[in-house]
């Protein structure tokens, strides 16, 4: 297949690049953000998905699919241009794929879309609303580009729609929020909780999304691997050291003393868990997941270790 | 064999399947459930004198579900009855309840809860942990039933209907009990509702001694024989009402069974109160 994927220039992107790759499939990567050792049988172009030079890649190459990656997820974007890249960017990819004819096309999201809070089922399935904007408003862009890429599925009944939410990615390659969370010698948690957290190896992530592109399933589904472990769990298996602090004073601690710098809403996510139902995307795309939670960990914490 | 041996040896026979890190899918903890027994284990043989009667009636393996009455203040009896399935059953069991929403939100009691399989008590969850077989421990009353006053000990309050249709979704038996002893314990005399709402709980307790603890009063639970119920669970209210009904009376039957026995020994293990 020709595979456009927008957002190509993400870590996690990249792997599923080099996934599809290794598949056998064309890719055209769309990214303002350069790769510069982009693998052979990448075809990088270097803009904004929504300009027009962008409509031009999907007008001229007419690509069978489209794996969407690039929606803004870091916090430090908070503004105007990270709801533009994130909305404003999907709804360009779906325009163009209805009209220049793609067949298939993934929408990649995040599992944190369900909101972390006491009150919610420890299991997420997909057919419950993503109501994480309700806690965590830096979330809104994302949700509503999660749920305008699922109206595709009614909107564009020809276009085969599959809307992913994936859980966190752990690995050599450092990508993602976990990863980021768990980067320095001493993790901070909130006294008293210890909530699950689900991830699994960034390989498998990407393996996973390709697999979603190369079935013939379209809908809504969580991508999850293996079974969650308890934040601290994870923190002492990564070699890193668990600091429980009170949550009065865990606002004023953050971005100093060499600790991660968290918005207010994003403190729901380390008190409560957010755990995701993965079976009917297993079911569906006979998907199995390679890596083990062990195996993640390990990966992450090894190349750690290498950078030190 | 000391209460720490029997606890190990034990919970290497629990049906929960830990993984590699000690925790199953629901993020129970195998070294949480230790420590949890430990404390239970002291309250229910020697602070409480727990006696359990028709354990035999519990499924030993499979999705079931315990229905009871709620009796004392505080926890107590959703607690012993976790330490009766894991100290008389063979094997052990876990029993899993639902508590209160406001546990989520309160440090510690939110990790620990979890840790040991007590989930918020939300619909999704006892589906999940039916679904996976687990054994689930149900009261009726919700905290209506916590909220009774020493003289209203012994009475129901009204039963909740979800857990039929639940029953009846899952095809899971419904295993009544009664719990005798609790409102001894727990002489609750007065609820601070406005305290409660401070603390971010329904309300707190007070007794004559004024704090919720409980004095140690032999307790009792009592397992009837598990009722089966035909059915769908997407049935009218009356119908469903109807089995509500059924359940209640049963659980009924047996705390008078059980008040009778607590009060004339009725050639039970359990020795009449003491009278001055």
């Amino acid at each position: 297949m020709k595979v456009v994927v927008p957002g190509i220039s993400g870590l996690l992107a990249r792997l599923v690049a080099v996934e599809l790759v290794r598949g056998g499939h064309e890719v055209i990567g769309i990214d303002a953000r350069p790769w510069p050792d982009a693998p052979a049988g990448v075809t990088m172009h270097l803009f904004d998905i929504r300009k027009r030079a962008a409509e031009e890649v999907f007008r001229t190459a007419r690509p069978d699919a489209v794996v969407h990656m690039g929606t803004v997820t870091h916090l430090r974007e908070r503004s105007r241009e990270r709801y533009r890249i994130n909305l404003g960017g999907t709804r360009a990819v779906f325009d163009y794929c209805h009209a220049y004819g793609v067949r298939r096309v993934v929408f990649v999201g995040r599992h944190t879309y369900y909101g972390a809070d006491a009150d919610s089922p420890l299991y997420h399935t997909e057919s419950e609303p993503p109501t994480g904007n309700a806690s965590f408003p830096e979330l809104a862009d994302l949700v509503a580009a999660d749920l305008y890429a699922g109206s595709a599925l009614w909107r564009y009944p020809e276009l085969e729609t599959l809307v992913l939410r994936a859980c966190y990615t752990l690995g050599s390659s450092h990508h993602g929020t976990l990863a980021a969370f768990l980067s320095g010698k001493r993790v901070p948690m909130i006294l008293g909780f210890d909530p699950l957290f689900q991830f699994m190896h960034e390989v498998d992530a990407a393996r996973a999304i390709v697999a979603a592109l190369e079935s013939n399933v379209r809908g809504v589904y969580n991508v999850a691997g293996p079974d969650p472990l308890p934040l601290s769990v994870i923190v002492r298996a990564a070699g890193r050291q668990p600091l429980p602090v009170p949550e009065p004073v865990f606002n004023f601690l953050m971005g100093r003393f060499g600790l991660p710098r968290l918005s207010p809403g994003a403190i729901a996510h380390i008190k409560y868990p957010i755990v995701i139902d993965g079976k009917p995307f297993r079911r569906d795309t006979g998907f199995q997941f390679q890596h083990d939670a062990r195996d993640a960990i390990d990966d992450f914490a090894a190349e750690r270790a290498g950078r030190r | 064999m000391s209460l720490r041996e029997e606890i190990d040896d034990r919970l290497a026979r629990l049906e929960v399947p830990f993984g590699r890190y000690g925790v199953d899918s629901f993020g129970v903890s195998k070294a949480h459930l230790a420590n949890f027994y430990r404390i239970l284990g002291v309250l229910y043989k020697d602070y409480f004198r727990v006696r359990a009667y028709g354990v035999h009636n519990v499924p030993s393996t499979g999705r079931a579900m315990l229905v009871g009455n709620h009796s004392g203040g505080v926890a107590i009896d959703g607690a012993m009855v976790i330490a009766s399935m894991f100290f008389e059953m063979e094997p052990p069991r876990l029993a899993q309840g639902m508590v209160e929403k406001f546990i989520g939100k309160v440090p510690f009691a939110s990790a620990w809860s979890s840790r040991v399989g007590q989930f918020t008590g939300l619909p999704e969850h006892a589906q999940r942990l039916l679904d996976d077989d687990r054994l689930l421990m149900v009261f009726p009353e919700g905290s209506r039933g916590t909220a009774k006053l020493y003289w209203e000990r012994t009475n129901l309050v009204n039963f909740g209907s979800g857990f039929v249709r639940l029953a009846l979704a899952s095809r899971a038996p419904i295993v009544p009990f009664a719990f005798i002893g609790g409102g001894d314990a727990v002489p609750t005399i007065f609820n601070a509702y406005k305290l409660g709402k401070l603390l971010g709980a329904p309300y707190v307790p007070l007794t004559p001694y004024l704090v919720p603890l409980p004095l140690p009063v032999p307790l009792a639970v009592h397992y009837g024989e598990p009722m089966m119920f035909e059915g769908t669970g997407s049935e009218d209210d009356a119908t469903i009402e109807h089995k509500v009904e059924q359940v209640k009376s049963r659980v009924a039957e047996l705390i008078a069974q059980g008040e009778r026995a607590r009060r004339t020994g009725d050639g039970r293990l359990l020795p009449p109160p003491r009278r001055a």
